[in-house]
């Protein structure tokens, strides 16, 4: 309840800010015009690329993965001479993962001069200014955010599935690898990335071998207490239980569950991923955790080595998730895109939009996190589906 | 079986919210004040511990005293600085101040702790014991948690029975002016008051977050409310009313999400409340108070 009112208080807050803003961003829009032409004079024009993602806040270990993991992709491209010939221009603004705030980065970036948009890094944020970006014809390309309704619009496109495959793909693969028979859900009812992936879950386990014997849910305002939907999994006998949430409630799950002697197999999808680096949590309640993620840092291709290792030394040895490689993906994606559009700096944010849509659905990417990556008009990608599972506390490869 | 299951993990619940109302309850029964900040000296309770056992490594029964020790001098810091001033201004003000101070304590938490959720490690180091061929689970957490709620309820009503300090609070909460001139320090009792609510609440978090392990700086938001509405309950002002409160509504809020719906639990209780207050405004056991003309 206090949260509400505190919520409350930021909304207005956040209104007045952008009231008072208005009256600066012709003039803001004008020395940006002013700085680029001159930049062009010197002959060096860049793409100005902008990320909008959580640095901090619930869902902080997704953002700073992706704006980390965006910097390596940007430093290796402009060291090796940019997107034909133009170097790239990077920055990223935290959301908070809140819609408000992540309108309000939009802006911020668009008055430093954004062309390309490389964001939201979740889904709730990325609905908001998804209406802002296709308001102004800007590409859009979201590395993670999940929601289909994110891609709504043919500006924007995705690198991860999106939640409704995401479902689909889990089902399909515990039905292939023959994981359990009986299977509960616990899932959160007020957040749209979790219901949609539990819809498709329940739908597409009726085509499989496995029944759904409980599935419950819980809410932003109920989520500690978890001994409830942990019993009835229990009673019904689920051999496996599928978590379509994220990481901070699946803790206290695993810990609740632990609580009560309960040892079920734990599946989960990319919502999981960071479960490890919750500060003070016990990795040994998450041993023989799954997780459906395209990304392995243990995987031994050169390209994969080749960027964990590039990540761990920028960042004390911290290893990279999932959510850095859509990230690291997505700037390669974007380069692909340009090149294959022709589209140049100089050219407006509307026209480079329009260029690269149209050359989204003819390229194909290698990326770290799937090979022959290509993309329908609607925005969603087409690869492989892949789960990693969690060994003495690091994600491995389950396959 | 799992109907006692469900019955355990509520009374146990119960119990978390019943400590927590006490502190409610004993400082509206003595100042006739709504401390909301009440909750997130809870949250700060859970801090202190997390970083005295888990970033310092000590210790967890010597990280719960020193959580007591220093919530109990905040309690009376709090009242001292922000309540003790307003003693003679309208009721509204200290309600207004209580609900600043409840956000100072949070944003300062954000402030130092960050605004990324803690694992906390419990401080209960019992396993959880299985009955009936392993169809009853009862975890450590609630092995300790509803004994310790029993003795705290009884050792708090031989104290306010029995000590002399006791029954001063009991005559601040009658009559403030007329235990003035009985001789009864109305300043110093309004304090200790705060001391033993606060300390409660040191209590609580360590039973609170030993199983619920998240610790974020809205952590003591929510608990603080259902308190706050279980002392309503029972009948604020009243020390077992806020026990048989604070069982009741947890019980209530397991069972629910048990039975009917695990989304409707809170919308459950306070729809309970509602009722409750609609049929009997003084709650369970609270007494009827005349207004004097």
């Amino acid at each position: 309840m206090k949260k509400r009112i505190f919520s409350l208080l930021m909304v207005v807050s956040i209104l007045m800010l952008s009231l008072a803003a208005c009256g600066t961003k012709e003039d803001k829009a004008d020395n940006n015009k002013d700085n680029k032409q001159e930049t062009q004079d010197d002959g060096a024009d860049k793409f100005y690329i902008g990320g909008i993602g959580p640095i901090t806040g619930a869902a902080a270990v997704y953002g700073q993965h992706v704006m980390n993991a965006a910097q390596i992709a940007v430093d290796e491209i402009n060291a090796a001479g940019g997107i034909n010939g133009a170097l790239i221009e990077y920055r990223f603004e935290d959301d908070v993962h809140d819609p408000e705030k992540a309108v309000n980065a939009y802006n911020t970036l668009k008055d430093w001069g954004m062309q390309i948009l490389m964001g939201t890094v979740t889904s709730n944020p990325g609905k908001a200014v998804k209406e802002e970006t296709h308001a102004d014809n800007m590409f859009m390309l979201t590395p993670s955010g999940s929601a289909p309704e994110v891609v709504q619009y043919d500006n924007a496109f995705q690198v991860c599935f999106t939640d409704p495959n995401q479902g689909k793909a889990s089902a399909v693969y515990i039905a292939d690898k023959g994981l359990a028979s009986k299977v509960a859900v616990i899932y959160n009812s007020s957040d749209v990335y979790s219901t949609g992936i539990y819809e498709k879950f329940a739908e597409e386990a009726n085509n499989q071998n496995f029944e759904i014997v409980s599935a419950e849910a819980f809410t932003d305002d109920s989520n500690s207490d978890f001994a409830v939907q942990l019993q009835k999994a229990k009673d019904n006998g689920a051999e496996l239980i599928f978590l379509p949430i994220y990481y901070e409630e699946a803790t206290l799950i695993l810990t609740q569950a632990a609580a009560m002697d309960f040892k079920p197999l734990f599946f989960g999808c990319d919502g999981l991923d960071g479960i490890l680096g919750v500060e003070n949590f016990d990795t040994a309640l998450a041993e023989g955790v799954m997780l459906l993620t395209p990304f392995a840092a243990d995987a031994e291709d050169e390209k994969t080595q080749k960027f964990v290792s590039a990540y761990k030394a920028a960042h004390d040895g911290t290893v990279p998730n999932q959510f850095a490689a859509d990230s690291y993906d997505a700037i390669y994606i974007i380069k692909a895109a340009i090149e294959k559009s022709g589209v140049t700096p100089d050219m407006s944010v509307s026209d480079i939009c329009d260029g690269m849509k149209d050359a989204m659905t003819k390229i194909t990417v290698d990326g770290l996190t799937g090979a022959g990556m290509t993309w329908s008009a609607s925005g969603e990608v087409n690869k492989d589906p892949m789960a990693v599972i969690i060994r003495d506390g690091q994600y491995t490869s389950a396959d | 079986m799992s109907f006692i299951t469900y019955l355990i993990n509520g009374i146990s619940l119960g119990s978390v919210y019943s400590i927590i109302a006490l502190g409610y309850t004993m400082v509206y029964g003595i100042a006739k004040m709504l401390n909301f900040a009440h909750g997130d000296v809870i949250m700060i309770g859970g801090y202190i511990i997390f970083t005295i056992m888990s970033t310092m490594g000590l210790n967890p029964i010597l990280a719960v005293v020193i959580s007591i020790i220093l919530c109990t001098l905040l309690g009376i810091t709090i009242e001292g600085i922000a309540y003790k001033p307003l003693r003679r201004a309208p009721s509204l003000a200290v309600l207004i101040t209580a609900i600043g101070v409840s956000y100072l304590l949070q944003n300062i938490a954000l402030l130092i702790f960050g605004a990324e959720a803690k694992s906390f490690t419990s401080v209960i180091p019992i396993k959880p014991i299985s009955l009936v061929g392993g169809r009853i689970t009862i975890s450590g957490e609630t092995l300790v948690t509803i004994p310790l709620c029993i003795l705290i309820m009884t050792g708090l009503t031989i104290f306010i029975k029995k000590s002399k300090t006791g029954r001063g609070m009991i005559a601040v909460s009658e009559d403030k002016d007329a235990a003035i001139l009985m001789g009864i320090n109305v300043n110093k009792t309004i304090a200790i008051t705060f001391a033993i609510g606060s300390a409660l609440a040191a209590i609580a978090s360590a039973l609170m977050f030993s199983t619920y392990t998240n610790l974020s700086s809205t952590s003591g938001a929510m608990p603080g409310i259902k308190a706050f509405v279980a002392a309503v309950f029972g009948g604020i002002g009243s020390i077992p009313g806020a026990m048989i409160g604070g069982i009741l509504l947890g019980v209530i809020e397991i069972l629910s999400r048990a039975y009917i719906s695990t989304q409707l639990g809170d919308a459950i209780v306070f729809l309970i409340l509602i009722i409750v207050l609609l049929v009997k405004p003084t709650g369970i056991l609270g007494k009827k108070i005349q207004e004097k003309v």
